[in-house]
């Protein structure tokens, strides 16, 4: 043989060894997406990360088909569709460019995802997880649904600005368990950081939209609810709650004190009432060990005016389901008494449920779904702000007051909403 | 041009009490099942919210919650030698309408029958003879007994989460409760309710007589409870606005607070609202039913096709339906031939108001429950010999006091101008110091030849059928019955300390324009023979197979008690027929 | 919410039932709510007659006052407001008798069959009142029936209750009976009727209101509930009082 053509042999021969190393270390490392195991635990983590919720319309009969307009303080932003779909959905993706839009929030063409999509907090998810997902999703009905996604006005269409954004609030990268915390509390850690997202709505924003991450999941107001304290304050947040009140309110969407409405019914309903109990503990004790704010305010006084008002519209009305000592009925009618969310920093929740009436989530282990009726139409804002500081200050509790002002305002943001 | 729809297993005519047990059940049994209901879905956050629920105007006296006379009325007389005229405006029963039928207007008295009201034909026979029953009343046993009921009674209260005091538990008689009723297999689910003032003052009073007064049976709950489907109701606050109303607070048993939230989850159930069933369509046989006719609120017609149709729809509207689908003989009364229409009975109503001084008694009359009440039973069904008193029949009486609602409530004593000055004292003097029981004596009314419903030659509906007549009149024997019980009854309100008891009898003729509850029964009645019954003792259709008939349009004649724990112990019955036995071999499942 | 997620086969159509706005749906997987939903009462506001004439009005207040007169610690039928309230009902669906049966033929029963009347409340109160100032003109010196002193108003109508005072054109026992209950429903409806007007009815018997839950009372036997008596519309301690 000529040496030249030894060569040119060798040389092809060591590039396909390497090939076949390579494609045999590609066959080790990448799991096998059409595998059983692989598809169960992304259908796992896309339940944790709530993907349906807002990749759906709601009773469209279309799952992960994009379409639904997500509010945000810049705008509506419409969802993709994710579904595997070649023209309309996310079916010619690479795997590569599933994570860098999940993990890193960017397009395949580059273009940057808002973070209404929450990638800030699915970074913390390994590729491993985002693969899984990615198995999952590949074995979900197709659905041809083109979506228009550029919804935001200017100069918010301009998706550049988000490198900027990027740059202020995204910190990249998988979660790093502490080493001297537990296993269940790593293991919840991860589940609230990550794919759980809770930071998106119970974490306060600053202007721009980026987490105020001094005031971890100390409540944020969004799409004209609060989203309240999940930290362990002992007045606003989980503190007197046990790890079990906090897990069953996840499965169930109810627990001795209160029920999940609004957008944390659908939550409950589409992601948390479907995960392991042993999940629902890790992420309990995860919470309630975030310290909660050191903020004691002096409770409004009995004889001031609002309170009078108050107990008398309390005593006359509300105690048909609160009953007349406010502690409720366990598991039907919150207590409001115990109601931490009742004292939040800000009322908007409480102010919202009073005058649009509300509809507890049902669940199969909760099905009676117990509703609240409006009061907006039989109670001025005066009468609400009177009874809303009364339930913030009576029983034993204490919060800042509410005034006409902030109800009448309340009842305007509220006027165009259809939910 | 009707549409037809895709069939179903199951079609429900009606989404009340029966047709939600019936379709909980088939729906756990894996069937397909739509109910069609004519009025609206209804539930209390937004139908009758703890705001403005409670209105005595909007609901008691314009009827806001019940179906609307325009939408389907029925003509009434008397006698058969009379004209039937429309009733243009509910008087003496309230027909229901809208998802959770009467269930959600209600007052929740939860009673069982007698054992010897299933066999009331034997047992009167064997007592009394039969020469001792007037001639032309036509009581049947029913084709059950008590003893077949008692599992499914005790079913719906543990559905309902029932309040009582057992009186008789698996044949021991207990203190504190009713020493007549049959034998019960465990308590009540949860204790009686606290009774206020009046009702408890009636019971000491009853109690110095001899009687043994115990605590009205109630689904107004006592404290919160959990069904065993998982549902939640809360208890009861007293607001006064019961029957007529709805429950703002879910403490009332009804199928909203009981099944529906559990049932509209089911994949394999769906309720259509705002349609009414016009037709029960049957095969060229006449002995098959194929499933269901009904316009929706656009005039549209449509067809449910389906395997198994359940009639669910109210006494009154089973049997009207019945006879305009051409299901089922036809009662002629003349000939005595004929089932469909027969047996047609209503409520024996009294009761005896008392004044008392208001400088010493303050009975607070607002605070109430629909089922609050000591009562006693001494004097119903055959508890006491009838020899002597030359009728049969009895009923239940107490202080059942719902309500001190003004509009209705402000009593004055006989004599009493009914206007002016001197009316106004009264009614200030005596509001808060006098006992207004409402239905205190709740006696039966059984069944006679010429007391029945057929198709009126006249006046017709809004879709141009034929409604349905009424022929009742109150018979000497309820008179005599009645007279007898409201005398017994204003002697314990009198025992209270009342200075004046105003005894009011109910009296012929009947009175289509005076309220008697809404406990109308009989005309599709069942039996153990053919011939004089239109179903058999599953509430299966003779003449149909897959047509079951639900509610007290079966009942051969109606006892001294309300008459929903009754109707739903017998759905539960039924349904456990057709799951059991029909459904592995579709069928008669009674030989004719 | 509340519609199937899967094909909704159903046509849907806006029915005015009384008033109430219903549309035919199929209700699967979910209970159904809507925020805002129910239907609240629209309470009476004050102002004109939206159905009496000026006469009329005036001989309704007058008859008001005589079923409910006026002492000292409660107000009459006229100043509680039973007049509005019986004009508002007349213009509403009560007074057209929207719901009943109306269809023909129209012919006299018994009593036990009930009103078969073609004309509903509005009508019956035009036609009596008219043929009422016509009795009173005739009678009174051309007086009309609210022009007349309280004893002689006590006649006539005692003499309506009685059969001894017969109108010509209308049937005056069966109005005057079916005015003493409205004037009657109105002074203990709640106030948001238009009548009971600060609740003065329900303040003279002792009736507490619209309220709802009586728990902590329901063993206080023999004992005077100490509430102020609440409408739907709520009471005046509702309202902060400034200070």
């Amino acid at each position: 043989m000529p040496k030249r053509a030894t060569s040119t042999v060798l040389g092809a021969t060591a590039v396909l060894v390497l090939l076949l190393v390579a494609m045999k270390s590609v066959v080790a490392t990448t799991p096998d997406s059409q595998a059983f195991e692989q598809i169960e635990r992304g259908r796992y983590l896309a339940i944790a990360a709530d993907c349906v919720a807002c990749h759906t319309v709601l009773d469209a009969g279309k799952p992960f088909a994009g379409g639904r307009p997500i509010e945000t303080p810049f705008g509506n932003i419409v969802t993709p569709n994710i579904t595997p779909d070649l023209d309309t959905g996310i079916g010619a993706w690479t795997d590569d460019e599933f994570d860098n839009a999940v993990r890193r929030g960017i397009r395949p063409n580059g273009a940057r995802l808002y973070p209404a999509m929450p990638f800030t907090a699915y970074t913390k998810m390994s590729r491993e997880d985002v693969l899984a997902i990615r198995a999952y999703l590949k074995t979900v009905a197709s659905v041809h649904n083109e979506v228009v996604t550029n919804t935001l006005p200017f100069p918010f269409n301009i998706r550049a600005v988000m490198r900027v954004w990027n740059a202020l609030y995204f910190t990249n990268g998988e979660f790093r368990p502490d080493q001297q915390k537990s296993a269940e509390w790593n293991r919840g850690a991860f589940l609230v950081q990550g794919p759980g997202h809770c930071t998106a709505c119970h974490t306060p924003k600053s202007f721009l939209g980026g987490d105020k991450t001094s005031e971890y999941l100390r409540g944020s107001r969004l799409q004209g609810w609060f989203a309240p304290n999940i930290t362990n304050d002992a007045r606003t947040g989980l503190g007197s709650w046990s790890a079990s009140d906090v897990a069953t309110y996840l499965k169930t969407g109810h627990n001795r004190v209160t029920a999940a409405t609004g957008p944390m019914a659908e939550a409950v309903k589409y992601s948390t009432s479907h995960m392991t109990d042993s999940d629902l503990a890790a992420i309990a004790t995860y919470l309630k060990s975030v310290p909660g704010e050191p903020d004691n305010p002096s409770p409004v006084r009995m004889d001031d005016p609002s309170m009078i008002g108050g107990q008398a519209i309390y005593r006359d009305q509300c105690s048909a389901c609160h009953s007349l000592d406010g502690r409720g009925v366990p598991q039907l009618f919150p207590s409001l008494a115990d109601s931490s969310m009742a004292r939040s920093s800000d009322p908007t929740t409480l102010i919202r449920i009073i005058l649009r009436g509300a509809r507890s989530v049902a669940t199969a282990a909760e099905p009676t779904a117990p509703g609240m009726p409006s009061f907006g139409w039989q109670l001025d804002d005066a009468q609400v702000a009177a009874v809303v500081t009364y339930i913030r200050n009576a029983w034993g509790s204490a919060a800042a007051p509410v005034s006409a002002r902030d109800v009448s305002s309340a009842r305007s943001d509220l006027q165009g909403r259809t939910d | 041009m009707t549409r037809k729809l895709p069939k179903k297993d199951v079609v429900i005519v009606g989404l009340g009490w029966t047709g939600s047990i019936m379709a909980h059940e088939l729906t756990d049994e894996g069937l397909d099942v739509v109910a069609i209901e004519r009025g609206p879905w209804r539930d209390a956050p937004t139908e009758y919210p703890p705001n403005y629920a409670q209105d005595e105007l909007r609901y008691r006296i314009r009827h806001e919650l019940f179906l609307r006379p325009d939408q389907t009325t029925f003509t009434f007389r008397n006698k058969m030698n009379q004209t039937a005229l429309p009733i243009r405006s509910w008087g003496s029963f309230m027909p229901p309408n809208g998802v959770g039928g009467g269930g959600v207007h209600w007052n929740a008295e939860t009673w069982r029958f007698l054992p010897s009201d299933f066999v009331l034909k034997t047992h009167l026979t064997q007592r009394y003879g039969a020469s001792f029953l007037p001639e032309h009343m036509t009581i049947q046993d029913w084709g059950v007994t008590y003893d077949d009921l008692e599992a499914h009674y005790d079913r719906f209260e543990y559905l309902c989460g029932t309040s009582g005091t057992a009186g008789n538990l698996r044949g021991k008689i207990q203190e504190g409760g009713n020493p007549f009723e049959g034998p019960r297999s465990r308590p009540y689910p949860t204790p009686a309710q606290a009774q206020p003032f009046s009702h408890t003052l009636f019971g000491k009073a009853a109690r110095e007589l001899g009687y043994k007064p115990f605590p009205q049976p109630s689904g107004n709950l006592s404290k919160a409870y959990t069904n065993p489907l998982g549902v939640r109701l809360g208890p009861c606050t007293y607001c006064g606005f019961c029957e007529w109303f709805g429950c703002g607070n879910y403490s009332k048993a009804s199928p909203q607070t009981t099944i529906l939230p559990v049932l509209v989850r089911k994949s394999n159930f769906a309720v259509r609202d705002n349609s009414e069933v016009t037709r029960i369509n049957t095969d060229r046989s006449n002995k098959r039913a194929t499933g269901v006719t009904f316009v929706d609120t656009a005039g549209e017609e449509w067809e449910q096709p389906a395997d198994l149709v359940i009639l669910s729809a109210y006494t009154l509207f089973n049997v009207q339906l019945l006879l305009l689908s051409k299901i089922g003989e036809p009662y002629d009364p003349v000939a005595n031939k004929g089932v469909i229409g027969r047996n047609f009975t209503h409520q024996t109503i009294s009761t005896a108001n008392g004044f008392f001084d208001n400088k010493k008694f303050n009975f607070n009359p607002f605070i109430a429950s629909g089922s609050i009440g000591m009562c006693i039973d001494e004097f119903n069904g055959d508890n006491f010999d009838h020899g002597p008193h030359g009728f049969v029949g009895g009923g239940y009486m107490g202080q059942v006091q719902t309500n001190g609602r003004p509009i209705s409530t402000t009593p004055i004593p006989p004599g009493t101008p009914k206007w002016g000055a001197a009316w106004k004292a009264a009614v200030r003097d005596n509001y808060l110091s006098s006992v207004v029981p409402g239905t205190g004596v709740h006696g039966s009314f059984y069944s006679y030849r010429d007391i029945y419903l057929d198709l009126d030659p006249t006046y017709r509906d809004r879709f141009d059928r034929p409604l349905m007549r009424m022929t009742i009149d109150f018979h000497d024997n309820e008179v005599k019955q009645n007279t007898f019980l409201t005398d017994h009854f204003g002697e314990i309100i009198k025992a209270m300390g009342a200075n004046q008891v105003a005894k009011e009898y109910r009296k012929a003729p009947y009175d289509a324009t005076q309220y008697q509850t809404t406990h109308v029964c009989g005309g599709a009645i069942m039996g153990a023979d053919r011939a004089t019954s239109a179903l058999n003792r599953y509430l299966q259709s003779w003449d149909v197979p897959n047509l079951f008939v639900m509610g007290a349009s079966a009942y051969p004649q109606n006892a001294g008690y309300n008459p929903t724990g009754t109707l739903c112990a017998l759905a539960y019955w039924s349904a456990a027929a057709i799951r059991n036995q029909y459904l592995k071999n579709p069928g008669p499942l009674v030989d004719a | 919410m509340g519609l199937s997620r899967r094909d909704l086969l159903a046509s849907t159509a806006l029915f005015l039932l009384g008033g109430v706005p219903t549309r035919a749906a199929v209700i699967v997987d979910r209970l159904p709510w809507t925020p805002n939903a129910g239907s609240p009462p629209v309470p009476v506001k004050p102002g004109p007659w939206l159905f009496f004439t000026g006469p009329e009005g005036r001989a309704v207040e007058a008859i008001a006052d005589r079923i409910i007169p006026v002492d000292p610690e409660t107000p009459g039928g006229k100043d509680a407001g039973c007049a509005v309230f019986i004009d508002r009902q007349m213009a509403g669906p009560y007074g057209r008798q929207d719901g009943l049966y109306n269809r023909p033929p129209f012919l006299k029963g018994t009593k036990e069959q009930g009103p078969q009347s073609e004309e509903g409340p509005a009508q019956q109160y035009r036609e009596a009142l008219a043929a009422l100032d016509r009795y009173c003109r005739s009678k009174y010196a051309g007086r009309v029936f609210a022009e007349l002193g309280d004893s002689d108003k006590d006649d006539i109508l005692t003499g309506l209750e009685q059969g001894a005072v017969i109108l010509d054109g209308a049937d005056g026992n069966a109005f005057f009976l079916q005015m003493i209950k409205d004037v009657q429903q109105g002074f203990f409806a709640d106030p948001i009727y238009g009548c009971n007007r600060d609740m003065v009815g329900w303040r003279m018997i002792g009736y507490p209101g619209a309220r709802y839950n009586y728990l902590d009372w329901v063993h206080r036997h023999n004992e005077r509930f100490p509430l102020p008596p609440v409408s739907i519309a709520g009471r005046a301690d509702w309202t902060p009082k400034s200070r």
